[in-house]
Order: C-alpha cells, then structure tokens, then sequence
C-alpha cells in the first residue's frame, strides 16, 4: 500500500490540508465530530482498494476558516469549494457523523458533485420524540463514552510535548461542529434531502449514543435515490472508528 | 469610591436536600420546585431591600441578568430597574446588565436603557455582559461560536443608535435593520455611561481599554480569587499604557456585618451555606460551550497565573460550601463594621477598585436581616471607607443625572 500524502487546498482563502492514501479510484471522506487527528485503520482499509482522499472541513484538524463560516449555506459553499479543490467532483464520498451531514447538503445542492453517497450516522435531523444527545452538554471526559463503544480507538490521548496546543485544536474542532449544528443539531437539511438522487448507503452503529440508530430510516425514506441500511453490531456514534473492519466491509461491498 | 448594593434576587425556597436531589441549579433546574405565590413575596421583598439600600445612601443599585436559574430571579432586569427608577430619588441604577446578543434586534437594549434613563432623569449604567454560557448558550440556544462576534455587533449598533440623530441603515453582519431610529433617547450624553461584567478573559480587558469602559470582574469568590484576576487586569492596563484610575474597576464581593465577629458569622452562616450549597450548585456539564471561549484566553489560562489559581481551587474540590471555609476563602467580609471597614479599605487598595459591588442579601437571607445588614454597613462601615480614591482620581465612568430640581417626582399613592 502507498504512503500518506499531504497537501494543502485553499477554501476562500483559508488552508485546508488533504490526506491521501492508496490508489486506484478516488473516493472522498469527510470525518466526524473531532476530525482527523490521525490516519485510521479504516481508512486504511479503503486505502487497499481505492485512491482515499480526505480533506479536512473548516475548523477541524488542519483547516481553519470556520469563523468566515456564518449560515448552512456558506457551509455548504465551503464544502463544495473543498471536495472540488481536492479532486473530488463526481466522486464517490464517505461522510461520517458532521461530514455526513456536510457530505448530503452537497448531494442534495449540486447532485452532479456526488456519484454514490456513504452516510455514517449524519446529523442534521431532529425529532423531539426522540431527540439527538446534546454532545456539548456533556460532563468533563464523558463525550468520549457517547462517542464510541471502545473510545481508546478514537486516539484522543493528548501528546506529552504540547498538550495546550492539542487542546485548542480539540476545542477548535468541537466548536467548528457547534457552529454547524448548535444548538439542536438541525441543520433544515430535512427539507432538501428530497434532492438526493444518487445511490445512498447509510450506516449506523447499533449503540449509536448521539444519534438514535433510528435516524437512518428517517434518511432513507426522504432521500430520492435508491438507498440501503446497514447496521454495525455493537458500534458507537464514530463507527468507522469504533469498528473499522466492519464499516470498512459494508462500504466497500456497496461501493464495488 | 462608590459602594453598590447588588442583588441576585434568590429564590430563597430550595429545599434543605437540593444539592442531592437535584442536578444543577440552572438550564435544566426542576420547575416544580417553583411557586409564583412565594415568588411574589420575595419579588417585593427584594425591591423593598433595594429601595432600602438606596434610602439609606448607598452610592447606586445593581439588577442583573440570568435565565432558568434558581438564584436570579431576573429574566429582564430591566423590569426591576424600571421600579426603581420611580422608587429611588438621588441613587444610580446600576443594570449588570443586557447580554446584547440576546436581542433581535439588539436596539430593543438601546430603546430600554433609553427609557430607563429617562424616567430617571439620567441616573442609568449601562451594563454590557456577554453572558455566561448558561444563560445564552444554553437556555437561550445562541451559537457559542458566533456569541462574542454579534455581542460586538450589538453593541456597536446600541452605541449608533443612541448617538445619531438622523435615522440610519445598519448592515451588520448579524444584524440587518433598514431603518433605525429610536425614540426615546438617553438623558445622559453622549450615552450612559457603560460598564462590562467580565470573567477574566484578556480580550475583554482590551477591549474596555480600548472604549474607556469599566471593567467588573463579577465572581462570587471574593477578594482572594479575584486577586489574581484583577491583577491580569492591571498588568494589562499598564501594557496599555492605560491610567491606574480604580474606577476602571467594578469588583463583586460578599459583605456580612453585626456587632461582633462571632455575632456575624452566626447570623449569616445559613444564608451563606445556602448560597455556596444550594445556588451554586452547578452542573459541570454547562460549563464549557465551544467557541465560548477564545483560543487566546484558553492558551493564556493555561499559562497564566490566572489559570493557577482557578486550578489551586479545582484542587481543593471546587467550591467551599460551609462557613469556616467560605469566610477562610475569602468569599464573604463578615465581621464588626470596623473590622469589614478594614478589611473592604484593604480590599479596595490591594486591588485597586473603585466602583465596589456588594451582596448584602445573599442565599435565602430574609428581609428583616439584609435591612439589618444594609443599616450597619451604611452607618458604621460606609463612612470609613467611602473618602477612598475620590481626591486622587477622577470617576468618569458614573452618571450625569439631570439637576435635581428638575427630576420629576411621583406622586404619593392615594391609598
């Protein structure tokens, strides 16, 4: 297997660095709440078939910018500029938990920009009956046990040589989710998922603690392309980190 | 200098077990624990305890803003500054204040402090907070992200609109308003004057260097917490280039005087526990909305010595909830007037404050003995300490009220 690449992509101006591993054809991959600290076993599975290619949105590990970011729409704006600047139009794209929801706005704006769509527990959904945990409403060091069913996958051990520069960017990542989906987590994403037209996966993990695993058929029976459901045994809210091999699997197996 | 008379207004009901019973004082408190019928009693007790301070001299009268919380009462303080405006005579009223981006549009705040200043003849200070991440992140739902961007938006339309007489245009960022033009307009010119609560975050400090505002560090841990803080402060005053002037300074503390020591620890330990135990509850999970804090002030807090004092009391397991260690901590002056006269002189020159607030009700204290608390500081502490700064340095940051014999007074009521 090849070796990670990194370069850097400009979103109205502000750098955002792309990670890229494997060849093959391109698939895109926008990461969930934290982002991208490190390179993770699933993508590595992925890398073993595909050209994995993972920019970072604004505000999360490796790109700023998410201060210019004020509406969905310069949201979606800004995701589109980044899957078009890394390479990524009319590709396959893999969005997980914020990506996920960043990953369906572009689907449902421009559906030219997406050829099939892997949706890992997105938000942007919200039903009062059976609401969304608040992850920013969480006592000290509980996040991490909503997250995931074995959080020590997540990599979130701070590193011993810069811990307060580690800390800002975890808070950095955190409030550039907040600033999407604060404060119930709905991003009006409901009304455009109707424009969805492309082949749709969309995968949850069954201990999902976020967002009920439940949501998934609320996706699925709006979106106007073909869609499937798989369900991850045991899995948290970050799935591909929780179970990698699993997700890595139901991915793949849709996508060839 | 000038003495405050702050009041949190309490709901001074909580029952004896709820630190155990119940989660978190605040955002999610039960509302079953709330009776209007005893709301109704404290609401005019606690305006009674304010018309009191203010008859018995003290310099101005303090309301401020919380939301869903069981030790402030007051959703809109502008309602209660509104009260005191026709009850009280020579006294400021002090608003602590309107968290700005709360309003939509925020010349809702410009309209409302400029009726305030009316009705009083031009006594009102404007009080500017950001708000805690309770009140505005959380019961409010405001994006912690975007807070302080339109908190400063906010406050440049206010400003706009209470100072331009023509009708104008704001295209704000956050705020679109075609026309705006507001009627009534402040007494006081160009503007009241304007005092921002903070929590000791440098850009805050900056920022009323900057405008020339007051800075009032509101922390209900008293002198000795506050010490490293205000500090900060100065030591950023001075970067500056700024002026040592103590009324750049508001400062909140904690004041219990009787005749004696003894007689004062034990006619305000219950309303003390009550308050450190019962309202101070807090649920950690409130604490820390993302983008709340700058990044800037994270690094700073890790660095300073700010963030070593706030870690030297996370260490002592949070917050001292009995009364030996909430006097030992400094939280609350309590004493014999000459000894809080003393202590208050020493307090005023160590941190350098001109404008002192104080809570002399606190917790579930009755009315009988805040009166009682309020009598002994205005006769027997104030005057010790009231001299203080006035001869060395100017207070530019207090009311400009109209001339006395030309403030309307209310009629007495006819029955």
């Amino acid at each position: 297997m090849s070796e990670l690449r990194e370069r850097s992509v400009s979103v109205r101006g502000q750098p955002c660095r792309v990670w890229e591993k494997g060849e093959g054809e391109p698939v895109g991959y926008l990461a969930g709440l934290g982002g991208l600290l490190e390179w993770t076993p699933f993508l590595d599975r992925l890398a073993e078939r595909r050209r994995v290619i993972a920019p970072s949105i604004p505000g999360f590990p490796g790109a700023n910018g998410h201060h210019e970011l004020d509406t969905t729409l310069d949201w979606i704006a800004a995701t589109l500029d980044l899957l078009e600047q890394a390479g990524l139009e009319g590709t396959d794209l893999i969005g997980a938990s914020v990506g996920g929801t960043l990953a369906a706005e572009a689907a449902a704006i421009s559906p030219r920009m997406v050829r099939r769509l892997v949706l890992e527990a997105p938000f942007g959904l919200f039903d009062e009956d059976e609401p969304v945990t608040d992850p920013w409403a969480q006592a000290p060091g509980a996040l991490a046990q909503l997250l995931a069913a074995h959080p020590e996958r997540l990599g979130l051990a701070p590193p011993e040589d810069d811990s307060i520069e580690w800390q800002v960017l975890l808070v950095r990542a955190s409030e550039a989710a907040a600033r999407l989906l604060w404060p119930t987590t709905d991003t009006g994403l409901g009304s455009r998922l109707y424009r969805i037209r492309v082949p749709t996966l969309l995968v949850w993990g069954s201990e999902d603690a976020i967002i009920p695993a439940s949501y998934a058929k609320r996706f699925a029976d709006v979106i106007a392309g073909p869609t499937e459901i798989r369900s991850i045994e045991g899995a948290g809210h970050l799935v591909d980190r929780d179970a990698p091999d699993e997700a890595a699997a139901a991915v793949l197996a849709f996508l060839e | 200098m000038k003495l405050l008379w702050f009041h949190l207004m309490p709901y001074t009901d909580l029952p004896d077990d709820f630190a155990e019973t119940n989660e978190c004082v605040w955002v999610d408190i039960d509302s079953r624990l709330f009776e209007p019928e005893k709301a109704h009693v404290m609401y005019n007790d606690f305006l009674d305890e304010l018309e009191f301070a203010a008859e018995m001299g003290l310099d101005g009268v303090c309301v401020n803003e919380h939301h869903s919380n069981g030790y402030g009462l007051m959703p809109s303080p502008n309602l209660m500054a509104a009260t005191l405006a026709r009850r009280t005579r020579d006294t400021a009223i002090c608003v602590m204040g309107n968290s700005l981006a709360l309003y939509n549009p925020p010349t809702r705040v410009a309209e409302e402090f400029a009726m305030l200043d009316c009705i009083s003849g031009g006594r009102l200070i404007a009080g500017f907070p950001v708000g805690t991440p309770m009140d505005t992140c959380y019961a409010f739902g405001q994006n912690p992200s975007t807070l302080r961007p339109r908190y400063y938006e906010a406050h440049d339309l206010i400003l706009r609109a209470w100072q331009e007489p023509d009708t104008f245009t704001f295209n704000g960022r956050y705020n679109k308003q075609r026309y705006v033009n507001i009627w009534p307009r402040p007494v006081q010119k160009p503007h009241p004057p304007i005092w921002i609560p903070g929590g000791g975050s440098i850009e805050t400090w900056q920022w009323c260097a900057r405008m020339d505002y007051v800075y009032s560090y509101l922390s209900y841990f008293g002198y000795k917490q506050g010490h490293a803080t205000m500090q900060g402060f100065w030591d950023e005053m001075d970067r500056l280039g700024k002026d040592r002037n103590p009324f750049r300074a508001g400062f909140l503390q904690f004041v219990g005087v009787a005749e004696t020591r003894e007689e004062a620890l034990k006619l305000y330990k219950e309303p003390a526990e009550y308050f450190y135990g019962r309202c101070l509850h807090l649920n950690p999970k409130w604490a820390m909305p993302p983008g709340y804090t700058s990044e800037a002030t994270i690094r700073a807090r890790v660095q300073s010595q700010i963030v070593r004092a706030a870690n030297q009391t996370a260490a002592l397991n949070t917050i001292a909830r009995d009364m030996d260690e909430i006097v030992e901590r400094g939280y609350i002056i309590v004493g014999s007037p000459d000894e809080v006269a003393e202590q208050l002189r020493e307090v005023a020159v160590n941190l350098n404050i001109g404008q002192l607030m104080m809570l002399l009700q606190f917790g579930d204290m009755g009315k009988q003995t805040a009166m009682y608390n309020t009598e002994m500081f205005t006769k027997r502490v104030m005057p010790q300490i009231t001299d203080l700064f006035e001869d060395e340095w100017e207070n530019r940051w207090w009311p400009q009220p109209m001339a006395a014999d030309a403030r309307a007074v209310p009629k007495e009521l006819a029955r």
